[in-house]
């Protein structure tokens, strides 16, 4: 289905395809668009339909790059560096505990500079095991010095595997980036994208300029033996790297809105924030649902919105303190640090240190793939409105 | 030889990257050019390139970099090139 | 190939931080002889990620991914894919790993790399022992031997690597050792001319890993030809052909020598011979070694 829209702000026409299809089929169709010349996956659910969708455009010949069954995760993100490292455009995907398996080679390419996108789909790490939503699987990872977004519809994804590449291949930037969002809510669950004509996609992103490479013409050794200060030198300026995605990430949203229409936020995505008094912070899947809960509420008379942090890695500190300025915090968190709390409840709290005596609630919520429904989040929202959440809170296990 | 901006560990190619290893050695090969048949196996058996080929095959040690294992010695087949103890430095 | 045919041009740029009488170094200028400069190379954690030396200098001359210890033939399989996307199906991509990256941690993604068909060519250098991290037992190391973990002396029996690569029906795979310059040179010759996966494992004995005194690497070699510890072969579209000496052998036209002849000048077997000698386990090791043979002569094909 075909529908015309005018998203130009200079007055001019595009074409958008709607496309009614699961997030992996959206993110598949994303990835193909970017044009990569290697993907290296291996499969495992959720994140099956992802590979295979790539796979039918091989088949299709709409996917011209190299594909690769590799034959393990670990293998899956090695080839992607191997790729990465000879120059070319690389993309893959995993969940949980191929996420998991992959870890060292994470760091790797990171600590590489080499721009890799992949799509990560939330999934319960076991034992059990259990195939649902939930995100310790990429909170896990987070100090590898991967960037890391949290999408909340199938249409973020589209456009956020699109920026991804733009981001990752920014000679400010040259880190590799995770596109994360929830096994079967979002990844299984069938919603409508609308997908830009090719050409935008090409003009947009352009050719792949690596900011190093393996070449027979001028050969260089990467990774060898490295002492204190030259590996010191490498972090730092993997750090400041992340502080220039930060800048960057508004900027490439922003674009990204004038040549598609699209919009879904930057580092946060602010809903119904103006004159809160309460703002609830949720990441993924849980910050759309989070959209009905504040409708549900605002009618009722609270004052509550709700900023979606949108990206985990690099976080972003600033704007969490812009938020305390005005409101007092409620963070759902679909993860747990043991012992400690909520990722994203620890990382706003030292966001907050000295700057700010906003109140910061935190719950647990949904894991194990756990249902959280508009509802359950209405009433954790009314207990810390109400003075009466307490803390810590697992919600769903103790009340 | 491109350098590139970035800062990961990228490493550019240099003789002597771990400097001149010719101060590793105990022994130096000495080598009798008069003896010498020109059958380059001391050349191709030299784990560090030390040993140089002239453009008629003929050779000659590169000092600076020679560890003194002594293959070339050993594996000469007319005993062109004999290890002798370096002298003690003071 | 004659010695005198092959290029002069080095890879390997001396001053490099391989110790003095290394056979990795050794093998390595041999290989390139053959491949030339238009290579690019996959590196895991072994010896040569310390041979290239510190960074910010290497002493490589051709371009060289190091990368985690199990991705050898993984790095190498994107690598190729890159390469092949860009038009460069000219590039020679090779991994370079030891025994332990290849027998042990490696296996998985080497197995995957032949399986799926990469044209690249997969060599591995065998010391017989983790050589880097300080002479512990892996795999190949064979029974008897002294490591680290295996201080009385390794009781089991190593892998034949070979056998588990012909199991994989490639085009080309081959043994070589460092002290046949010109059999490994046209070994590498030979696997450059073929698409698809190749393998090439090269027989490295090491002075400190060994305990042997480091002008004799190549001595080493030879007498583990000679012995029959070693085989030198190739299996091209599996048919194997015996080279050498190891023809010889294989056609029983030539006794071996017996083991002893090797492993008594290498200190990693001296608790066979000193206090008292080990007739058992000496006995165990000839045994053994007279199966192998057997077994490649049930695999010969005149």
């Amino acid at each position: 289905m075909q529908s015309k829209s005018n998203y130009d702000e200079t007055g001019g026409t595009k074409t958008m395809t709607i496309m009614i299809d699961t997030g992996n089929h959206i993110a598949a169709k994303a990835a193909v668009m970017a044009k990569p010349d290697v993907v290296a996956a291996y499969p495992i659910t959720p994140q099956t339909t992802l590979v295979e969708g790539i796979a039918d455009y091989v088949a299709t010949g709409e996917f011209k790059g190299e594909y690769i069954c590799v034959e393990s995760e670990h293998s899956a993100m090695s080839a992607c560096i191997g790729s990465s490292a000879a120059g070319s455009r690389t993309f893959t995907g995993t969940s949980s505990h191929g996420l998991l398996l992959m870890h060292e080679m994470l760091h790797w390419a990171a600590l590489a500079r080499l721009p890799i996108v992949m799509c990560n789909i939330n999934r319960v790490i076991g034992p059990g095991w259990n195939i649902w939503a939930d995100e310790n699987d990429a909170i896990s990872q987070r100090d590898t010095g991967w960037i890391q977004f949290f999408c909340s519809s199938n249409q973020e994804i589209f456009d956020t595997v699109i920026q991804s590449f733009k981001l990752a291949e920014h000679t400010k930037v040259s880190l590799p980036v995770m596109v994360n969002y929830n096994a079967f809510i979002l990844s299984h669950t069938s919603m409508p994208a609308q997908i830009p004509e090719q050409k935008m996609v090409d003009d947009y992103l352009g050719k792949y300029k690596p900011s190093w490479k393996l070449d027979v013409n001028n050969p260089i050794t990467f990774g060898n033996i490295i002492g204190s200060e030259g590996y010191y030198k490498v972090r730092k300026a993997m750090d400041t790297a992340h502080h220039n995605a930060k800048a960057l990430i508004p900027q490439i949203a922003k674009e990204w809105k004038q040549q598609s229409g699209f919009y879904h936020g930057d580092l946060l995505e602010k809903y119904k924030c103006d004159g809160a008094d309460y703002i609830l912070l949720a990441m993924g899947a849980l910050g759309a649902e989070s959209k009905v809960t504040i409708d549900t509420m605002q009618k009722k008379g609270f004052n509550i919105g709700l900023a979606r942090v949108r990206t985990f890695r690099p976080f972003p500190q600033n704007e969490i303190q812009q938020l305390a300025n005005q409101a007092n915090l409620i963070v759902l968190d679909r993860n747990i640090s043991l012992g400690s709390g909520g990722a994203l409840f620890t990382e706003v709290k030292a966001a907050l240190y000295g700057k700010s005596d906003a109140d910061v609630y935190g719950v647990i919520v949904g894991l194990g793939g756990k249902d959280v429904t508009f509802q359950d989040i209405e009433l954790i929202c009314k207990k810390a409105i109400e003075g009466k959440l307490r803390q810590p809170l697992w919600y769903g296990v103790e009340e | 030889m491109k350098k590139f901006d970035v800062i990961t560990s990228i490493s550019y190619p240099k003789k002597g990257a771990m400097g001149k290893t010719g101060s590793w050695r105990v022994f130096r090969p000495i080598f009798d050019k008069a003896k010498c048949v020109k059958c380059l196996r001391c050349w191709i058996f030299c784990p560090e390139s030390s040993i140089k080929r002239g453009k008629d095959d003929s050779i000659s040690i590169d000092y600076t970099y020679c560890k003194g294992c002594g293959i070339c010695a050993e594996e000469c087949k007319v005993k062109a090139i004999t290890m002798k103890r370096e002298e003690q430095k003071q | 190939m004659a010695l005198k045919d092959m290029t002069s041009e080095e890879c390997i740029l001396p001053g490099s931080a391989a110790c003095p009488g290394c056979p990795a170094t050794m093998a390595l200028r041999t290989v390139f002889k053959a491949l030339g400069k238009k290579t690019i190379m996959s590196v895991p954690a072994c010896c040569t990620s310390v041979i290239e030396s510190l960074y910010p200098n290497t002493s490589f001359d051709v371009p060289v991914m190091n990368i985690a210890f199990e991705a050898a033939a993984a790095g190498a399989s994107g690598i190729r894919a890159a390469l092949d996307k860009q038009g460069k199906e000219d590039i020679n991509v090779i991994a370079w790993a030891g025994d332990g990256g290849t027998y042990d941690i490696g296996i998985q993604a080497l197995s995957g790399a032949l399986e799926r068909g990469t044209n690249f060519i997969y060599f591995c250098y065998n010391n017989q022992i983790y050589s880097n991290t300080g002479i512990q037992r892996s795999g190949a190391t064979p029974y008897a031997a002294w490591t680290t973990t295996t201080v009385k002396g390794k009781t089991e029996f190593r892998k034949d690597m070979g056998d588990i690569i012909r199991a994989h029906h490639i085009p080309y795979c081959a043994q070589a050792c460092v002290s046949y310059p010109e059999d490994l040179y046209n070994k590498v010759k030979k696997a450059k001319g073929i698409k698809g996966p190749k393998y090439i494992e090269i027989l490295a004995p090491c002075p400190p890993g060994w305990r042997f005194s480091m002008n004799r690497t190549v001595e080493m070699g030879r007498l583990a030809i000679e012995t029959g510890a070693w085989a030198l072969y190739e299996c091209e579209n599996d048919v194997m052909t015996f080279n050498g000496k190891s023809k010889l052998i294989l056609e029983q036209k030539i006794e071996r020598k017996p083991l002893e002849e090797w492993i008594k000048y290498q200190g990693r077997f001296s608790h066979l011979f000193k206090p008292k000698k080990d007739e058992q386990r000496i006995k165990t090791i000839e045994e053994h070694t007279d199966q192998m043979w057997e077994r490649y002569r049930q695999c010969y094909h005149k």
